[in-house]
């Protein structure tokens, strides 16, 4: 009942809306050179930042959760903070670092590498809010990983690569596709924490839900319900897909 | 018990109703209550400050009411969305008539006549356009033509979303129409290649002077004059004003809202609030805040600060905001145009 | 799918690696330190740059704790709501077989892929002024939208899965078997609910809620689609930063942001004294 009244109804209205303008009125705007880019762009630096995710998030799982050192849990902590921190608060403090007098954005202006204002602003933005989940879903099966079968992987005589490439990769793999699904996930969505740094130029840095909102204020509620609905069955169709994938690699992992 | 008592105790009621059971909380709030909710654009936050403050002190002085002035800014398209979408403004003052016309067309909630309500066009001051530049103009920007020479960066808000945006690309607009052999698809190609200059497009005329003058991108601002001088008061004098050759004489608009204002029995003093911003006093504040105002007094008062400069108006270059809407901002209009090349 | 969940180091012979230590430790210290130490530095940086005075003083203002208290009135309704329908929800999967089962956990899920802005604009669709349901609304002076509980509505849509999801995979993994006892025993269904069932979910529950409640109280995009930002009656802590933002007080803007920043802080150190604590409690869940 809640669930009806919470998700399903306004999914309807969501649902429902983009046909006030009929067929036609959906394929024009989902036509539209802006409305394509922009969905590109959500869609291709999301996947770009998930999947720079995933290595970096192993990477810290791993140090995590197979190394001592002082102040681990500190650290450990700390890589919740991008999903307790407000996306707006983010937004702010990544442009005040990014920006061309930023801390870094300076010393990489000088390089020659603008990173705010551009797409490079919003995979830096994107990274930051997608870390947390692949590294959360990793890190338990690094922990509950068999020990036995990475010492039996020893005696073989296994060397460290091939013990990680052989043992390790398989059993965290799965996780590391639903890490990578929801990194992916939240990222398409984000408006506050990109749209502060994107610079936000039709076709080049203009992100699907920024485009959403502009339709909106054009009295759009059709177009902008569109553009919504595009965007959450592209992501429910890739979510179908990485679960899939997901089912095939536990599978194969048991095998 | 004064009416103080009985709002704050209405007040506390409500807030502890809202504890208890969610709907409703601020509908229970509307009620009689002396409010008045004004809906803005953005860079009159400031302004209107100053001017509600005097207001109330006026209202308290004359009725012995004391009055509430809520007050909500954004982008003049957001806010005037917010107001269809149902958001309870008793006055709209907007960046431009476009925005209160839709309000009137697609939520019915004012008249299709009501800029011929109050004085001058209903709008009780004007602006215009003008560059904001680096200290020293090191990059020598004088007029619209320098803002597309090479290696100019040049910041103005997206004018989808944004009303001042929409004033600086017709000034823009205008100033290539009238160059010698101006042509419309001359004017398209000058606005093509001055937002290629553009490296950000914010979504307001805030955003857009944080990008330049807090963040350092840029090396001209396409401003609101207002916004330009209190610029030079906020951020220290590390920035000059530069009067282009022909700018634009905007005209931002006040109406009331007609149903909202007799939803909330708030007629009188929403009318008197509206006329209060031709008053001397408010139009002083007017002139103290950097906007053009009507009244000749503030006018020689503040006078100095406010170059002469030839202006077009929308009426006499555009034929109207509607057309001017239609042709430029909506989409597929010569906007979305210029950026498909 | 568990999210934020913190462990052990292992021990024994697990692969380690230890050659390659140093070189992991620096990189991922190097890539925590860029991408998530620094952002945090800078918020607190901007919000004491001119002193502890000019850090306090745009708190006391009228608007600002308006915004507070806002922001605690929202958390306090949506997060509640989310619980009961969290528990419900998970009762409901992890103990009954019923058709549309599994469409049912999908809806459950189904906000964590939509966008802020999309939780914000499908309430706008129905009890906006031009929605199914406005002209209805206005007519009978019901608000929703541009009040408290459209803020209410969009926080409760974007945090709906957190408590749920965090119930599910425990709820299943504990079984039935002590609840059916206590009905043989002759206990009634309320009282099995709050003696058995609720302490053997309780902590899951409260990392459910601290989860919820932090999303609840820092959630952006999706309220600033119904908000109307009206000044101290419809602006939430995190709009109330973007307002100052663009009222050129910066200080006052990242001296807001700091609190919510400093909530989100707290948060971390409940859950990870909560994790500390009740690992064992905590662990079902883990491993799903």
């Amino acid at each position: 009942m809640w669930l009806g009244l919470v998700v399903v109804l306004p999914l309807t209205a969501l649902v429902l809306r983009p046909w006030e303008v009929g067929l036609s009125g959906i394929w024009s705007t989902l036509t539209e050179d802006r409305v394509l880019a922009a969905l590109r762009l959500s869609f291709g630096v999301s996947l770009l930042a998930a999947l720079t995710n995933i290595p970096l998030g192993l990477m810290t799982a791993w140090t995590l959760t197979r190394y001592e050192f002082p102040g681990r849990r500190v650290i450990d902590a700390l890589v919740d903070l991008p999903f307790a921190l407000p996306t707006a608060v983010a937004g702010i403090a990544l442009t005040a670092i990014y920006g061309p007098t930023g801390v870094l954005g300076e010393p990489l202006a000088k390089l020659g590498i603008k990173a705010a204002y551009n797409p490079i602003g919003i995979y830096i933005a994107l990274l930051f809010i997608g870390l947390p989940f692949v590294v959360r879903t990793v890190q338990p099966v690094l922990q509950d990983l068999d020990r036995e079968v990475e010492e039996a992987a020893q005696t073989l005589g296994a060397t460290n690569l091939q013990r990680f490439r052989l043992v390790v990769l398989p059993a965290v793999l799965p996780a590391l596709v639903s890490g990578f699904s929801l990194a992916f996930a939240r990222a398409v969505g984000e408006y506050g924490s990109v749209i502060f740094i994107a610079g936000n130029m039709p076709l080049k840095s203009e992100i699907a839900p920024l485009l959403i909102v502009i339709k909106l204020e054009q009295y759009d509620y059709a177009g902008a319900a569109t553009v919504g609905l595009a965007m959450l069955l592209i992501s429910f169709g890739a979510l179908l897909a990485v679960n899939g994938l997901q089912l095939v690699l536990a599978r194969r992992g048991r095998a | 018990m004064s009416i103080d008592e009985i709002l704050n105790r209405r007040r506390l009621i409500a807030t502890a109703a809202a504890v208890a059971v969610v709907p409703g909380w601020a509908s229970a709030e509307s009620g009689k209550s002396l409010t008045l909710l004004n809906v803005s654009y953005d860079p009159t936050r400031e302004l209107y400050k100053d001017v509600n403050a005097a207001f109330a002190a006026y209202w308290k002085s004359r009725t012995g009411q004391t009055l509430t002035l809520n007050q909500s800014h954004g982008g003049s398209g957001k806010q005037a969305r917010a107001v269809i979408d149902g958001l309870e403004a008793d006055v709209v003052t907007l960046a431009l008539a476009y925005d209160i016309d839709e309000i009137a067309t697609r939520a019915k909630l004012l008249p299709a006549n009501w800029q011929s309500r109050l004085r001058n066009n209903s709008a009780p001051y004007t602006s215009t356009i003008v560059f904001l530049v680096r200290k020293g103009n090191p990059k020598g920007i004088r007029d619209w033509g320098d803002l597309v020479k090479p290696g100019v960066q040049v910041i103005t808000p997206n004018p989808k979303t944004s009303g001042g945006a929409r004033w600086n690309y017709l000034a823009a607009y205008a100033w290539a129409l009238k160059q010698p052999g101006g042509t419309p698809a001359k004017a398209e190609a000058y606005l093509s290649a001055l937002f290629k200059n553009v490296p950000v497009l914010d979504t307001g005329a805030r955003g857009s002077t944080t990008t330049f003058a807090e963040r350092g991108l840029g090396d001209v601002l396409l401003a609101w004059e207002n916004e330009a001088y209190l610029s030079l008061e906020e951020f220290g004098p590390k920035f000059d004003i530069v009067y282009p050759s022909l700018s634009i004489l905007a005209e931002p608009t006040a109406a009331l809202v007609d149903k909202n204002v007799q939803r909330h029995g708030t007629r009188v003093v929403a009318t008197g609030y509206l006329n209060f911003l031709y008053s001397p006093l408010a139009q002083d504040l007017i002139g103290k805040h950097h906007f053009r105002p009507r009244d000749p007094k503030a006018l020689a008062k503040y006078g100095a600060k406010f170059r002469k400069l030839p202006m077009v108006t929308i009426d006499g270059e555009f034929g109207g905001w509607r057309k001017a809407q239609a042709a430029h901002f909506a989409d597929g209009g010569v906007f979305d145009r210029i950026y498909r090349r | 799918m568990t999210l934020l969940r913190q462990g052990f180091a292992g021990r024994g012979p697990l692969v380690r690696l230890p050659g390659l230590a140093p070189l992991f430790l620096a990189l991922t210290l190097l890539v925590l330190g860029v991408l998530i130490v620094l952002p945090l530095g800078v918020v607190f940086h901007q919000a004491f740059a001119r002193g502890l005075e000019a850090y306090l003083e745009p708190l006391k203002q009228p608007d600002a704790l308006a915004a507070i208290r806002l922001t605690l009135v929202v958390a306090a309704i949506s997060v509640p709501l989310n619980a009961v329908f969290g528990v419900a929800a998970a009762w409901a999967v992890a103990r009954f077989e019923f058709r549309g089962k599994s469409l049912l956990v999908t809806f459950i899920d189904l906000p964590f892929s939509m966008s802020p802005v999309v939780s914000g604009l499908v309430w706008v669709l129905l009890f906006g002024a031009q929605g199914w349901f406005g002209p209805w609304l206005q007519d009978h002076g019901v608000k929703i939208i541009f009040a408290t509980t459209g803020l209410v509505l969009a926080t409760t849509l974007v945090t709906l899965p957190f408590v749920a999801r965090e119930l599910i995979p425990l709820m299943q993994d504990q079984g039935a078997d002590e609840e059916a006892a206590a009905l043989t025993l002759g206990a009634g269904g309320w009282t099995t609910f709050f003696r058995v069932t609720l302490p053997n979910i309780k902590w899951a529950l409260l990392y459910g809620v601290l989860l919820c409640n932090a999303r609840a109280m820092g959630e952006f995009g999706a309220v600033s689609v119904v908000s109307g930002s009206v000044r101290g009656l419809t602006t939430t802590l995190p709009l109330h930063v973007e307002v100052l933002y663009n009222d050129y007080e910066f200080v006052g803007a990242f001296a807001a942001a700091s609190i919510l920043a400093g909530l989100g802080l707290l948060t971390l150190v409940l859950k990870t004294v909560l994790e500390w604590r009740h690992s064992g409690e905590l662990s079902a869940s883990r491993r799903h």
